[in-house]
């Protein structure tokens, strides 16, 4: 096999057996269902429906405020009970809106009606993605609308599918891969109606090869699809690692893909840029997975967005044991929970239980420059050296050596023989630098 | 879920490479030339072979010691569980004669610990590699016994004194370069034995505890200089030979050059570094009035590296000039 990928990244235990044979089984919400008007990258989407109102899945119930902000759709039908701020699985406060579900399911008219998607005009296509509240699915919840909308439909030559899926544990990607691949073909086709000069390629590691086996048997026959095995490491399916991989091009943080005429949505973005042009279904909907070793059953759901997260821990059989750390993601990028009491959102991807905190076990010691995180990054920069303006808060002085190029993947801090809690400085510097732009 | 949970910044796993695991596969890499290197002084006598455990005992214990007792007077962490002192007091026992009294390097092995390493800060905060400035600095108080070797009982000269000395066919009267490889030459406990150091170095490697940058380039360059430079005509490759096998560079270049804390952490700067040890050793060797150069060419490019690293940095991901 034809292998490809990019310079640094590291190994982490991966964890995917615990739930990588389990098929997404889909789960109704038996709460209220939360929906946070930040669930995306950019501004906040703004609320349109009010106090009682009574509204039906798929309905729109808040919609963009800016240019980079995203419609919210109701997962279900029922009655708005508050427009009220909630804890958020980022850990912050954001204004959500609470809806009781009625249980019926009633949806707005057209809701899940098939069309011809290549009868549809570009403009048709934008729309209904726009409509359909679809953002960057990976993690990012980059508003998708934006992203295929470039300046120049002509200049992007390529639009790759993010199905690397690098992050330890999550297996949500994989399943869909081996369950609805042909949603992921039309997705791409959809998007390639969209840029008629760009070939399509899938992106997967080569410890998928069951999905590699399948995607490439089912797009032997589409000349404009192909699918590139790509060597498992993580951070593969970081966006500027999978464009490196699969075009040789570099994007860095002055420029967007787009830029590189690159287009990239990971698996679930792109089922759901196809359920809302092919099926007229919004997002309303994701694919998470339950996973950890205090887990139960771990296993992998399709839920509503707004689904109380610790509904999910009941259907997935509960827990063993005591978890020292809930992550709302996976362990490299995700983030730490003190509450389970959160909404699945657009971009929730795994809810991971660990009954033990390595972060805690392993207090920081002196850096002995040993240059292993030098090794892992991938974005070619001297994390040693960064921190010290980090630490300092030198924030001219960390981006003069770089800083900004960082993406917070965590490999230096993961492979960090004295463990020292690098990213976490990295990401506060980043912010700042950000600030003082 | 009763307990509270744990909140912090991602990632939330960490490799199970540690500080001391590292140290600890240093030590390991270690190993073989220091049995072959108490064999060989076993071989001298009984009691020079006792002699050599014992240096390697006191320089360990000393170094563990100092670095304690250090820390407590200063109500600093102990961090004497790392093994970065006895990583310390290991190489600077091998690099002493096997019958030197061992006092004189528990005196080296307080200089390394306590001046060289603890007050600059630590570990990670020397800008010179502890047990180089503390041979060096014996070196200079005991020149005497430091740079005695005997062969068979009687005083004899290095290969390399002998080299330089009395020229190349002289020195190849006495050793060969069998003899070189395998450790059979006068030295210093460790740096004898090309093929015990080599194993440990492949070890080292295997593990990734250090890169082939520096030890690769260092070698290379001497090499390189003795084959241009060499007193016995240009492409000697017996003198060659000689420099690379004959002396510390072996070990120098493997486990001394390789300390993190006082090599560039760039990896063209390491290649920078290698050339400068490199191109040192072979003019102390070559043009200079002693016959090894390792020890000072590691300690004095050490005090380069801040500005190896400066001109070194790599360019980020994409911002590549085209």
């Amino acid at each position: 096999m034809n292998l490809a990928t990019f310079k640094g990244g590291t190994h982490p235990y991966d964890g995917k057996d615990l739930s990588k044979d389990r098929p997404v089984k889909v789960v109704l919400p038996k709460g209220e269902l939360v929906y946070a008007m930040s669930q995306h990258l950019g501004a906040p989407s703004k609320p349109i429906v009010n106090k009682g109102d009574h509204i039906l899945m798929g309905q729109r119930i808040a919609e963009a405020s800016a240019f980079i902000s995203a419609h919210i759709c109701s997962s279900v039908s029922g009655t708005v009970k508050a427009i009220e701020p909630r804890l958020l699985p980022g850990g912050n406060m954001c204004q959500c809106i609470i809806v009781e579900n009625d249980g019926k399911y009633e949806a707005v008219e057209g809701f899940g009606e098939k069309r011809d998607y290549t009868k549809l005009s570009k403009d048709e296509i934008r729309a209904m993605v726009k409509d359909a509240g679809i953002v960057g699915m990976g993690g990012a919840g980059f508003p998708n609308h934006v992203k295929i909308t470039p300046k120049d439909d002509n200049a992007i030559d390529y639009v790759l599918v993010n199905a690397a899926e690098c992050e330890p544990y999550l297996t949500s990607d994989y399943r869909m891969m081996l369950e609805q691949p042909e949603r992921i073909i039309g997705g791409l086709k959809i998007m390639l109606q969209l840029f008629d000069k760009a070939q399509g390629v899938i992106g997967i590691e080569d410890n998928k090869p069951d999905c590699i086996e399948l995607l490439t048997k089912m797009t032997a026959n589409e000349p404009r699809i192909s699918v590139q095995p790509l060597k498992t490491k993580y951070p593969q399916g970081a966006e500027r690692a999978l464009i490196n991989a699969c075009t040789g091009r570099k994007v860095h943080s002055a420029i967007l893909p787009a830029d590189m005429g690159c287009v990239v949505d990971n698996v679930d973005t792109v089922i759901s840029i196809y359920n809302a042009v092919a099926e007229s279904t919004p997002l309303i909907r994701r694919i998470v997975t339950i996973t950890g070793d205090c887990v139960k059953a771990p296993q992998n759901f399709e839920v509503k967005t707004g689904t109380n997260y610790a509904e999910l821990v009941e259907e997935a059989g509960g827990l063993t044991c005591e978890p020292e750390k809930v992550i709302s993601g996976g362990p490299m990028m995700g983030k730490a929970l003190f509450d389970i009491n959160v909404p699945v959102t657009k971009t929730s991807s795994a809810l991971l239980f660990m009954s033990h905190d390595d972060v805690a076990a392993m207090e920081p010691t002196a850096c002995i420059r040993c240059g292993r995180c030098v090794d892992a990054c991938p974005s070619n920069l001297v994390p040693q050296i960064m921190i010290q303006y980090a630490e300092r808060n030198d924030i001219e002085g960390f981006k003069r050596v770089g800083g900004m190029e960082c993406y917070e993947c965590g490999s230096c801090t993961f492979v960090c023989p004295a463990k020292r809690r690098l990213t976490q400085a990295f990401a506060q510097a980043r912010a700042e630098g950000r600030k003082r732009k | 879920m009763n307990k509270k949970l744990n909140v912090s910044a991602s990632p939330h796993v960490r490799s199970k490479d540690s500080t001391s695991s590292i140290m600890r596969d240093v030590v390991i890499a270690m190993v073989p030339a220091a049995v072959l290197g108490i064999f060989n002084a076993f071989k001298m006598g009984t009691s020079v072979g006792i002699n050599a455990i014992l240096i390697i005992a006191v320089c360990i214990a000393v170094s563990v010691l100092a670095e304690y007792v250090y820390e407590k007077g200063m109500k600093k962490p102990i961090t004497i569980g790392d093994y970065s002192a006895a990583v310390t007091g290991l190489i600077l026992a091998l690099n002493m004669p096997p019958y030197i009294a061992p006092w004189i390097p528990a005196i080296g092995c307080v200089f390394a610990i306590v001046i060289v390493k603890q007050l600059y800060g630590g570990l990670g905060q020397n800008f010179m590699n502890p047990a180089l400035a503390g041979r060096c600095f014996l070196l200079i108080s005991f020149a005497g016994p430091m740079t005695q070797f005997f062969a068979d009982g009687v005083s004899a000269a290095t290969p390399l004194a002998e080299l330089k000395a009395n020229g190349l066919a002289s020195m190849l009267g006495q050793y060969s370069l069998t003899d070189m490889a395998t450790g059979m030459i006068p030295g210093t406990i460790g740096e004898t034995s090309a093929i015990a150091l080599l194993v440990g170095a492949a070890y080292m490697l295997y593990k990734k505890v250090i890169s082939w940058r520096i030890p690769v380039t260092y070698i290379a360059t001497v090499a390189v200089f003795a084959l241009i430079f060499g007193a016995d005509g240009m492409f000697n490759f017996q003198y060659m030979l000689a420099h690379v096998l004959g002396g510390g560079l072996i070990f120098g270049a493997f486990f001394m050059a390789t300390d993190y804390v006082t090599s560039p952490i760039t990896p063209n700067g390491q290649i920078v570094f290698g050339i400068c040890l490199g191109l040192l050793t072979g003019i102390f060797r070559i043009f200079g009035g002693s016959a090894e150069g390792v020890s000072y060419a590691i300690i004095f490019c050490n005090l380069l590296v801040p500005l190896i690293e400066k001109f070194t940095m790599p360019v980020p991901f994409g911002k590549e000039k085209k």
